[in-house]
């Protein structure tokens, strides 16, 4: 899993238009990520956040314009992007019949990990002794979350792409899922957080992305400087 | 997305109509020259009379429109070829098809009760053709899904592809399974000399007046098909070029109407 | 590829081991289906026995679009789809391992159908290697065809109703095929009455593995 040659830039987005059959999902974003970065996405719903996730996932294909994840092309490279990237999406992507360990290693195994990280991950989220033979039918919301974060931490990606993961999460677990995205980035990770709640988001990241109709409609940096908000039309 | 304006053009819908009219008036010539014209057959007496219209139909409906079906849908498969073209050639092929071949068992059918005394033997060329028709009805049931052109063409192509496949396999284990039909008597490599003169030609017209009906009817369905995309996507487009000026023009938007940005009915992304 | 059918099929067999579906619902159904030809067949057993190796067939088919259907719907909760796909598991091998899953399940139907089907009609096995040989290979040609419309029908909701009128027609060379190596395997019949439905077998099997390897992928990505 190792790269070749350590990419600088983690997502660029030229232009980029992205469908749905007939309709735009994205309308031509423009978007650069550097590898390290912590980026937060805001917009309106419907605006396309998801969609820019899905896109730099590998999920959607791009209909126009030119996209480039860890400096592969996510159509070429289909394969090799997935398993270098990690959504953690609204749907969790467990099996019901199976329980939290089962789940856990089948996702890590299926995407090419190692399976080493597995114990201390789950420890990590909190995944110990009974909730990790519980069946994940038997789980919450905020159970079922921390299974999928468990899987990412274990897998270790170098694009962590993050929708709105606080959502369902209680207040220690929102400061667990802050400390864990921090340590990822400092340790060569990038990620990019789409948020409705932008002021759990701001400490960490470097920058604010705002969507707007299916392109880029604001940026500002963030992280120390006091904010500039700067409209890019 | 394909606007395909060559179905609308004057000269195709003229030449629909040349054909149309081929069609009729050949279809019309075999049936009065196999009805009254061609003398009856030593053996079959009057039921040979069939044999103008049952192979031709079959020839119609078992690899014309089978074969064509096939082809589009490979060709709509293959990146290079892709276009929506295809995909409603090959739904056309396997609409007027199913026709064809609902008459191929009509006609067989009927040839068979007088010859083997009940209306449906398990011959093996017609079950062969029964087994088409069913997946000629899966493919048109799987194209009834609402979807997008574009889904619904992969979707459709990947199923006749499927079923394409199977269809040799089915030809041969049906045929294994029983034998009864009357060999072929006109595409048997030994032309069988039970069929000759005026018969002859009476069935070569019947297959040209046929071939030319199918043709006729693709060439509408296609149209039916492609006026009904074409009007589906060109108010689409309309919609979408209307609201992608609204909420990307040049002057910055406050946040919150920024919603009406984008079309209204979509779930949160 | 391997490995990935390796972890796919070992993933949904451990599913059937929590949930047993195939074994407490689509067993059943097996045996209900052989109940009710029984009825309809009338009280005497011969042509029960006679008709014995096309109703195991028969039964065989119906409840192998339940264990598709089954196949098809443990991934269509929470988005797992997606989540195979998400991991990069090579297509190929998604498509052999639940394959194998599905054939793995079929096998053991098999089984009890075919102890239903010599208690309940008095079938009489004599040549015992062509019931092994037809079923192994009908099997796998089975859960191919199977997992490939599974596949092609998984997102829609109609699947349910669509899915048998998809497969059973494109299946039935195996019904005849299995039907006619039964038939000989009852009657003590030579092999060689049972070679050109060997080779119909080998034949659609390879086609639809082929198929399947090949164009499993693309059908994912078409949502």
């Amino acid at each position: 899993m190792a790269p070749e040659s350590p990419p600088t830039s983690a997502l660029s987005l030229r232009d980029v238009v992205a469908l749905s059959g007939r309709f735009p999902l994205l309308a031509g974003v423009d978007l650069q990520v550097g590898v390290g970065e912590t980026v937060l996405i805001e917009g309106p719903n419907g605006a396309g956040k998801t969609s820019l996730l899905r896109v730099a996932a590998g999920l959607v294909p791009v209909a126009s314009g030119r996209a480039t994840v860890l400096g592969l092309d996510p159509a070429r490279h289909r394969t090799e992007v997935r398993r270098r990237v990690g959504l953690l999406a609204h749907a969790s992507h467990l099996y019901d019949d199976l329980n939290v360990r089962e789940n856990v290693r089948f996702a890590v195994k299926a995407a090419g990990a190692d399976t080493s990280r597995i114990e201390d991950a789950c420890e990590r989220l909190g995944l110990t002794g009974r909730l990790l033979r519980t069946g994940a039918a038997k789980l919450s919301a905020g159970q079922r979350r921390r299974v999928a974060l468990a899987v990412l931490v274990a897998r270790a990606p170098e694009l962590w792409l993050l929708d709105e993961p606080h959502a369902g999460l209680d207040a220690s677990a929102r400061s667990l899922l802050n400390e864990l995205i921090v340590e990822a980035t400092a340790g060569g990770a990038t990620a990019i957080v789409v948020s409705h709640e932008p002021e759990l988001v701001e400490s960490m990241a470097t920058r604010s992305i705002t969507i707007t109709g299916g392109r880029v409609t604001g940026e500002c940096r963030l992280n120390s400087a006091p904010a500039r908000f700067v409209h890019v039309a | 997305m394909t606007t395909d304006t060559s179905v609308q053009s004057p000269r195709v819908m003229w030449a629909t109509r040349v054909i149309g009219l081929l069609a009729l008036v050949g279809t019309g010539l075999t049936v009065w020259l196999g009805l009254w014209v061609t003398p009856p057959d030593k053996v079959q007496g009057d039921l040979v009379r069939l044999v103008y219209i049952h192979p031709g139909v079959a020839w119609v409906a078992l690899y014309l429109a089978f074969g064509l079906a096939a082809a589009c849908s490979l060709l709509y498969l293959w990146p290079r070829t892709r276009s929506l073209f295809w995909d409603r050639l090959a739904a056309a092929a396997v609409e007027v098809g199913v026709v064809f071949n609902v008459a191929t068992l009509i006609s067989g059918s009927v040839w068979g009760k007088p010859t083997w005394g009940v209306w449906w033997a398990w011959d093996a060329r017609l079950t062969s053709t029964a087994v088409l028709l069913v997946l000629f009805l899966g493919y048109l049931a799987l194209r009834r899904v609402p979807a997008e052109p574009e889904v619904r063409a992969k979707r459709s192509a990947f199923a006749a592809l499927f079923a394409a496949v199977d269809v040799p396999i089915v030809h041969f284990s049906v045929l294994w399974w029983k034998t009864l039909h009357q060999g072929a008597t006109v595409l048997n490599p030994n032309l069988s000399p039970t069929i000759h003169g005026s018969m002859a030609w009476t069935l070569l017209l019947g297959f040209v007046a046929l071939t030319l009906a199918f043709v006729w009817m693709l060439l509408v369905r296609y149209r039916i098909g492609a006026l009904e995309d074409f009007l589906g996507s060109g108010e689409l487009d309309m919609a979408l070029l209307e609201r992608q000026s609204e909420g990307a023009g040049p002057t910055p938007e406050p946040l919150g109407t920024a919603d009406d940005a984008r079309a209204p009915v979509k779930a949160s992304r | 590829m391997w490995r990935d059918t390796l972890l796919v099929a070992g993933k949904d067999l451990r599913i059937e081991a929590r949930s047993r579906v195939a074994l407490s619902q689509v067993a059943p159904f097996g045996i209900v289906a052989l109940v009710l030809f029984a009825f309809a067949l009338g009280p005497d057993r011969a042509p029960m026995a006679k008709g014995a190796p096309g109703l195991f067939w028969v039964a065989v088919l119906f409840s192998s679009v339940l264990a598709i259907q089954r196949s098809v719907s443990v991934e269509s909760v929470d988005g797992a789809r997606d989540g195979l796909r998400l991991s990069g598991l090579d297509p190929a091998g998604q498509f052999l391992g639940k394959t194998l899953s599905v054939a793995a399940q079929l096998v053991v139907l098999e089984v009890v159908l075919g102890l239903g089907v010599v208690l309940l009609y008095g079938a009489n096995i004599e040549t015992f290697w062509l019931i092994v040989v037809s079923c192994g290979l009908g099997t796998i040609g089975l859960a191919a065809a199977g997992t490939l419309y599974g596949a092609l029908s998984a997102g829609l909701r109609v699947k349910e109703t669509l899915l048998p009128f998809l497969l059973l027609p494109v299946v039935a060379p195996v019904l005849l095929a299995g039907t006619r190596m039964w038939q000989a395997a009852l009657t003590g019949g030579t092999p060689s009455n049972g070679t050109p439905w060997f080779h119909l077998l080998i034949a659609f099997d390879a086609v639809y593995l082929a198929l399947g390897v090949v164009v499993y992928g693309p059908i994912q990505e078409t949502a």
